[in-house]
Protein backbone atom coordinates (compact mmCIF):
# COMPACT_ATOMS: atom_id res chain seq x y z
CA UNK A 1 0.00 0.00 0.00
CA UNK A 2 2.74 2.34 1.08
CA UNK A 3 4.70 1.17 -2.20
CA UNK A 4 1.75 2.17 -4.09
CA UNK A 5 0.71 5.56 -2.83
CA UNK A 6 4.82 6.49 -3.31
CA UNK A 7 4.73 5.19 -7.21
CA UNK A 8 1.79 7.11 -7.82
CA UNK A 9 3.26 10.59 -5.92
CA UNK A 10 5.99 9.95 -8.51
CA UNK A 11 4.97 8.90 -11.28
CA UNK A 12 0.87 10.48 -11.08
CA UNK A 13 -2.00 8.53 -11.50
CA UNK A 14 -1.06 7.20 -14.89
CA UNK A 15 2.94 6.18 -14.29
CA UNK A 16 3.91 2.84 -12.52
CA UNK A 17 7.23 1.46 -12.48
CA UNK A 18 8.14 -2.51 -11.75
CA UNK A 19 11.04 -3.69 -8.71
CA UNK A 20 11.35 -6.20 -6.61
CA UNK A 21 9.99 -5.12 -2.94
CA UNK A 22 13.95 -6.77 -1.78
CA UNK A 23 15.45 -3.90 -4.00
CA UNK A 24 13.14 -1.12 -3.11
CA UNK A 25 13.79 -1.82 0.76
CA UNK A 26 17.67 -1.84 0.06
CA UNK A 27 17.57 1.30 -1.58
CA UNK A 28 15.82 2.83 1.40
CA UNK A 29 17.93 1.31 3.71
CA UNK A 30 21.16 2.49 1.81
CA UNK A 31 19.77 6.51 1.94
CA UNK A 32 19.29 5.96 5.30
CA UNK A 33 22.25 5.34 7.41
CA UNK A 34 22.09 5.96 10.69
CA UNK A 35 25.15 5.83 12.60
CA UNK A 36 26.74 5.25 15.91
CA UNK A 37 30.04 6.84 16.05
CA UNK A 38 32.17 4.58 18.66
CA UNK A 39 35.08 6.96 18.69
CA UNK A 40 38.36 6.27 20.47
CA UNK A 41 41.16 7.58 19.24
CA UNK A 42 43.04 9.71 16.64
CA UNK A 43 40.96 8.29 13.80
CA UNK A 44 37.84 10.43 15.48
CA UNK A 45 39.42 13.64 13.77
CA UNK A 46 39.13 11.87 10.27
CA UNK A 47 35.75 10.53 11.05
CA UNK A 48 34.77 14.71 12.21
CA UNK A 49 36.01 15.73 8.84
CA UNK A 50 33.92 13.41 6.92
CA UNK A 51 30.89 14.34 8.34
CA UNK A 52 31.35 18.34 8.35
CA UNK A 53 30.54 20.28 5.16
CA UNK A 54 33.94 19.57 3.48
CA UNK A 55 33.15 15.90 2.51
CA UNK A 56 29.60 15.55 3.69
CA UNK A 57 28.41 12.60 4.80
CA UNK A 58 24.36 13.53 4.34
CA UNK A 59 25.29 13.68 0.29
CA UNK A 60 24.91 9.48 1.43
CA UNK A 61 21.95 9.87 3.61
CA UNK A 62 24.26 8.43 6.50
CA UNK A 63 24.75 12.00 8.21
CA UNK A 64 22.92 11.21 11.07
CA UNK A 65 25.07 10.57 14.03
CA UNK A 66 22.57 8.81 16.73
CA UNK A 67 24.01 8.41 20.31
CA UNK A 68 21.74 5.75 21.68
CA UNK A 69 22.60 2.31 19.80
CA UNK A 70 18.90 1.61 19.90
CA UNK A 71 18.51 4.36 17.37
CA UNK A 72 21.24 3.03 14.97
CA UNK A 73 21.37 0.66 12.86
CA UNK A 74 25.33 1.52 11.19
CA UNK A 75 28.18 0.93 13.78
CA UNK A 76 31.32 3.06 12.85
CA UNK A 77 34.09 1.86 14.85
CA UNK A 78 36.31 4.53 14.76
CA UNK A 79 39.87 4.03 16.57
CA UNK A 80 41.99 1.83 18.63
CA UNK A 81 40.00 -0.86 20.47
CA UNK A 82 41.64 -2.00 23.28
CA UNK A 83 40.82 -5.04 25.75
CA UNK A 84 39.47 -2.98 28.31
CA UNK A 85 37.26 -0.80 26.17
CA UNK A 86 36.03 -4.33 24.19
CA UNK A 87 33.34 -5.37 26.26
CA UNK A 88 31.93 -1.96 25.88
CA UNK A 89 31.71 -1.93 22.52
CA UNK A 90 30.28 -5.24 22.63
CA UNK A 91 27.46 -4.39 24.64
CA UNK A 92 26.77 -1.56 22.21
CA UNK A 93 26.49 -3.95 19.36
CA UNK A 94 24.45 -6.33 20.78
CA UNK A 95 21.90 -2.90 22.10
CA UNK A 96 21.56 -2.14 17.76
CA UNK A 97 18.59 -3.24 16.46
CA UNK A 98 18.38 -5.55 13.17
CA UNK A 99 19.49 -5.35 10.01
CA UNK A 100 22.57 -3.41 11.74
CA UNK A 101 26.23 -3.05 9.61
CA UNK A 102 30.02 -2.64 11.23
CA UNK A 103 32.42 -0.78 9.43
CA UNK A 104 35.97 -1.07 10.94
CA UNK A 105 37.17 2.60 10.72
CA UNK A 106 40.89 2.75 10.31
CA UNK A 107 44.00 0.27 10.77
CA UNK A 108 43.51 -0.21 14.29
CA UNK A 109 39.86 -1.64 14.01
CA UNK A 110 40.55 -3.54 11.24
CA UNK A 111 44.23 -5.44 12.44
CA UNK A 112 45.50 -3.99 15.37
CA UNK A 113 47.74 -1.94 13.56
CA UNK A 114 51.34 -1.34 14.37
CA UNK A 115 49.40 -1.63 18.17
CA UNK A 116 50.88 -5.09 18.14
CA UNK A 117 50.67 -5.65 22.21
CA UNK A 118 49.04 -6.63 25.42
CA UNK A 119 46.79 -4.19 25.78
CA UNK A 120 45.04 -3.82 21.71
CA UNK A 121 42.40 -5.87 20.36
CA UNK A 122 44.04 -7.49 17.08
CA UNK A 123 41.00 -6.58 14.63
CA UNK A 124 37.20 -5.95 16.01
CA UNK A 125 36.42 -8.88 13.85
CA UNK A 126 37.52 -11.31 16.50
CA UNK A 127 35.11 -10.03 18.61
CA UNK A 128 32.07 -9.11 16.12
CA UNK A 129 30.63 -9.60 12.59
CA UNK A 130 32.16 -6.58 10.22
CA UNK A 131 31.22 -5.44 7.01
CA UNK A 132 33.67 -2.93 5.52
CA UNK A 133 36.93 -2.73 6.47
CA UNK A 134 38.37 0.98 5.60
CA UNK A 135 42.19 1.09 6.14
CA UNK A 136 44.48 3.78 6.52
CA UNK A 137 46.12 5.09 9.48
CA UNK A 138 43.92 7.33 9.49
CA UNK A 139 42.29 6.78 6.59
CA UNK A 140 41.69 9.52 4.13
CA UNK A 141 38.22 11.03 3.67
CA UNK A 142 37.78 9.83 0.30
CA UNK A 143 38.56 6.42 1.53
CA UNK A 144 35.81 6.54 4.02
CA UNK A 145 33.40 7.38 1.37
CA UNK A 146 34.55 5.09 -0.51
CA UNK A 147 33.35 2.73 2.37
CA UNK A 148 30.47 3.81 2.71
CA UNK A 149 29.19 3.33 -1.00
CA UNK A 150 30.74 0.23 -0.63
CA UNK A 151 28.71 -0.29 1.89
CA UNK A 152 25.75 0.71 0.50
CA UNK A 153 25.99 -1.66 -2.67
CA UNK A 154 26.28 -4.79 -0.13
CA UNK A 155 22.49 -3.49 1.45
CA UNK A 156 21.31 -3.43 -1.61
CA UNK A 157 22.73 -6.38 -3.23
CA UNK A 158 22.02 -8.47 -0.19
CA UNK A 159 18.76 -10.57 1.00
CA UNK A 160 16.64 -8.06 3.03
CA UNK A 161 15.13 -8.95 5.98
CA UNK A 162 11.77 -6.88 7.18
CA UNK B 1 74.10 22.66 40.24
CA UNK B 2 76.64 20.32 41.86
CA UNK B 3 76.36 22.43 44.85
CA UNK B 4 73.31 20.53 45.50
CA UNK B 5 74.32 17.68 45.12
CA UNK B 6 77.01 18.71 48.09
CA UNK B 7 74.26 19.82 50.13
CA UNK B 8 72.71 16.48 49.82
CA UNK B 9 75.59 14.62 50.55
CA UNK B 10 76.07 16.86 53.41
CA UNK B 11 72.99 16.22 54.88
CA UNK B 12 72.07 13.41 54.58
CA UNK B 13 75.13 11.36 54.04
CA UNK B 14 73.70 7.68 55.09
CA UNK B 15 71.22 7.73 51.88
CA UNK B 16 73.51 9.25 48.86
CA UNK B 17 74.89 7.12 46.71
CA UNK B 18 75.99 8.71 43.69
CA UNK B 19 74.98 12.06 41.68
CA UNK B 20 75.80 12.69 37.94
CA UNK B 21 75.14 15.61 35.49
CA UNK B 22 75.14 14.16 32.30
CA UNK B 23 73.96 15.78 28.92
CA UNK B 24 73.17 18.96 31.21
CA UNK B 25 70.86 16.56 33.28
CA UNK B 26 70.85 16.73 37.21
CA UNK B 27 70.67 13.30 38.40
CA UNK B 28 70.93 11.96 42.20
CA UNK B 29 71.09 7.97 43.21
CA UNK B 30 69.55 7.86 47.19
CA UNK B 31 69.01 5.32 48.95
CA UNK B 32 65.34 4.01 48.92
CA UNK B 33 65.49 4.40 52.93
CA UNK B 34 66.25 8.13 52.54
CA UNK B 35 63.34 9.03 49.79
CA UNK B 36 61.10 10.65 51.78
CA UNK B 37 63.56 12.54 54.05
CA UNK B 38 65.45 13.66 51.00
CA UNK B 39 62.11 14.52 49.40
CA UNK B 40 60.85 16.13 51.95
CA UNK B 41 64.02 18.21 52.61
CA UNK B 42 64.08 19.17 48.51
CA UNK B 43 60.28 20.14 48.47
CA UNK B 44 60.23 22.14 51.51
CA UNK B 45 63.80 23.58 51.45
CA UNK B 46 65.64 23.50 47.85
CA UNK B 47 62.36 24.45 46.53
CA UNK B 48 61.03 21.51 44.12
CA UNK B 49 57.59 21.89 44.62
CA UNK B 50 56.74 20.06 41.64
CA UNK B 51 56.70 16.27 40.90
CA UNK B 52 56.90 16.31 36.87
CA UNK B 53 57.22 12.86 36.24
CA UNK B 54 57.27 9.47 38.20
CA UNK B 55 58.37 6.32 36.82
CA UNK B 56 59.89 3.62 36.16
CA UNK B 57 62.82 1.51 34.02
CA UNK B 58 63.10 -2.11 34.63
CA UNK B 59 67.00 -3.62 34.14
CA UNK B 60 65.99 -6.90 33.69
CA UNK B 61 68.74 -9.04 35.07
CA UNK B 62 70.48 -6.98 37.68
CA UNK B 63 70.18 -7.44 40.87
CA UNK B 64 68.35 -4.20 42.10
CA UNK B 65 66.18 -4.51 39.37
CA UNK B 66 63.78 -1.91 39.20
CA UNK B 67 64.59 1.99 39.31
CA UNK B 68 62.08 3.92 40.14
CA UNK B 69 62.67 7.99 38.68
CA UNK B 70 61.44 10.76 39.59
CA UNK B 71 61.67 14.26 37.84
CA UNK B 72 61.31 17.61 40.24
CA UNK B 73 61.12 20.67 39.03
CA UNK B 74 61.34 24.53 40.53
CA UNK B 75 58.61 27.06 39.26
CA UNK B 76 60.54 29.83 40.59
CA UNK B 77 64.10 29.13 39.53
CA UNK B 78 62.88 26.81 37.17
CA UNK B 79 65.30 24.24 37.92
CA UNK B 80 64.95 20.64 37.24
CA UNK B 81 66.60 17.48 39.45
CA UNK B 82 66.24 13.89 38.54
CA UNK B 83 66.00 11.76 41.45
CA UNK B 84 66.16 8.03 41.01
CA UNK B 85 66.06 5.04 43.61
CA UNK B 86 66.79 1.32 42.68
CA UNK B 87 64.62 -1.54 43.97
CA UNK B 88 65.62 -4.96 44.87
CA UNK B 89 63.76 -7.59 42.52
CA UNK B 90 62.53 -9.67 45.05
CA UNK B 91 61.14 -6.88 47.26
CA UNK B 92 60.09 -4.08 45.17
CA UNK B 93 58.56 -1.73 47.06
CA UNK B 94 59.22 1.89 48.32
CA UNK B 95 57.79 4.60 50.12
CA UNK B 96 54.22 6.63 48.47
CA UNK B 97 54.92 10.56 47.75
CA UNK B 98 51.23 11.38 47.33
CA UNK B 99 50.91 12.98 50.44
CA UNK B 100 53.63 15.55 49.42
CA UNK B 101 52.56 15.79 45.61
CA UNK B 102 48.65 15.38 45.33
CA UNK B 103 49.85 13.72 41.22
CA UNK B 104 51.83 11.28 42.90
CA UNK B 105 48.73 9.21 43.39
CA UNK B 106 48.39 8.44 39.90
CA UNK B 107 52.05 8.46 39.04
CA UNK B 108 52.31 5.43 41.45
CA UNK B 109 49.24 3.23 40.32
CA UNK B 110 50.29 3.52 37.09
CA UNK B 111 53.98 2.21 38.26
CA UNK B 112 51.97 -0.66 40.26
CA UNK B 113 50.22 -0.98 37.35
CA UNK B 114 53.15 -1.56 34.68
CA UNK B 115 56.15 -2.76 36.98
CA UNK B 116 54.27 -3.87 39.94
CA UNK B 117 56.49 -1.88 42.15
CA UNK B 118 54.61 -1.33 45.64
CA UNK B 119 54.17 1.34 47.12
CA UNK B 120 53.90 2.03 50.96
CA UNK B 121 51.10 3.92 52.80
CA UNK B 122 49.56 5.01 49.09
CA UNK B 123 45.82 5.24 50.34
CA UNK B 124 44.37 3.66 46.93
CA UNK B 125 46.43 1.18 45.30
CA UNK B 126 45.16 -0.23 42.43
CA UNK B 127 45.70 -0.61 38.33
CA UNK B 128 45.24 2.82 36.69
CA UNK B 129 45.29 1.48 33.57
CA UNK B 130 44.61 -1.81 32.70
CA UNK B 131 41.62 -3.85 33.83
CA UNK B 132 41.36 -5.63 37.10
CA UNK B 133 41.40 -9.07 36.00
CA UNK B 134 44.40 -8.80 33.95
CA UNK B 135 47.48 -10.79 35.17
CA UNK B 136 51.13 -9.99 35.45
CA UNK B 137 52.55 -6.48 34.82
CA UNK B 138 52.87 -5.96 31.29
CA UNK B 139 55.58 -3.48 30.89
CA UNK B 140 57.95 -5.87 33.31
CA UNK B 141 60.62 -7.21 30.39
CA UNK B 142 59.86 -10.69 31.54
CA UNK B 143 56.16 -10.25 30.50
CA UNK B 144 56.03 -12.55 27.34
CA UNK B 145 55.50 -9.94 24.23
CA UNK B 146 52.67 -11.90 22.56
CA UNK B 147 50.76 -12.34 25.78
CA UNK B 148 47.34 -11.81 25.41
CA UNK B 149 44.35 -11.62 28.16
CA UNK B 150 41.21 -10.25 26.66
CA UNK B 151 38.36 -10.16 28.37
CA UNK B 152 35.98 -10.91 25.45
CA UNK B 153 36.79 -12.84 22.00
CA UNK B 154 39.60 -15.31 21.38
CA UNK B 155 43.38 -14.88 22.10
CA UNK B 156 44.54 -13.12 19.52
S1 LIG C 1 44.43 3.68 12.62
FE1 LIG C 1 45.97 5.24 13.06
S2 LIG C 1 44.81 7.15 13.15
FE2 LIG C 1 43.35 5.46 13.39
S3 LIG C 1 43.12 5.14 15.57
FE3 LIG C 1 44.72 3.76 14.85
S4 LIG C 1 46.62 4.88 15.16
FE4 LIG C 1 44.96 6.37 15.26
Amino acid sequence: MGVKRVVTGVFGEEGFITTKLDSMVGWARKYSLFVYPFVTACCGMEYMSVSCAHYDLDRFGAALPRFSPRQADLLMVVGTISHKIAPVLLRVYEQMTEPKWVIAFGTCTCTGGFYDNYATVQGIDTILPVDVYIPGCPPRPETVLDGIMKLQEKIQNSKQEY
Amino acid sequence: MSDIFERIREKFPEYFRSSHSNFGDDTILIKPEGLLPVMGYLKDEEGFNVLMDLTCVDYYGEEERFEVVYHLYDLTEKKRLRVKVRLREEEPVVESLSHMWKNANWYEREVWDMFGVKFLNHPNLKRILMYEEFEGHPLRKDYPLRKRQPRVGPLN
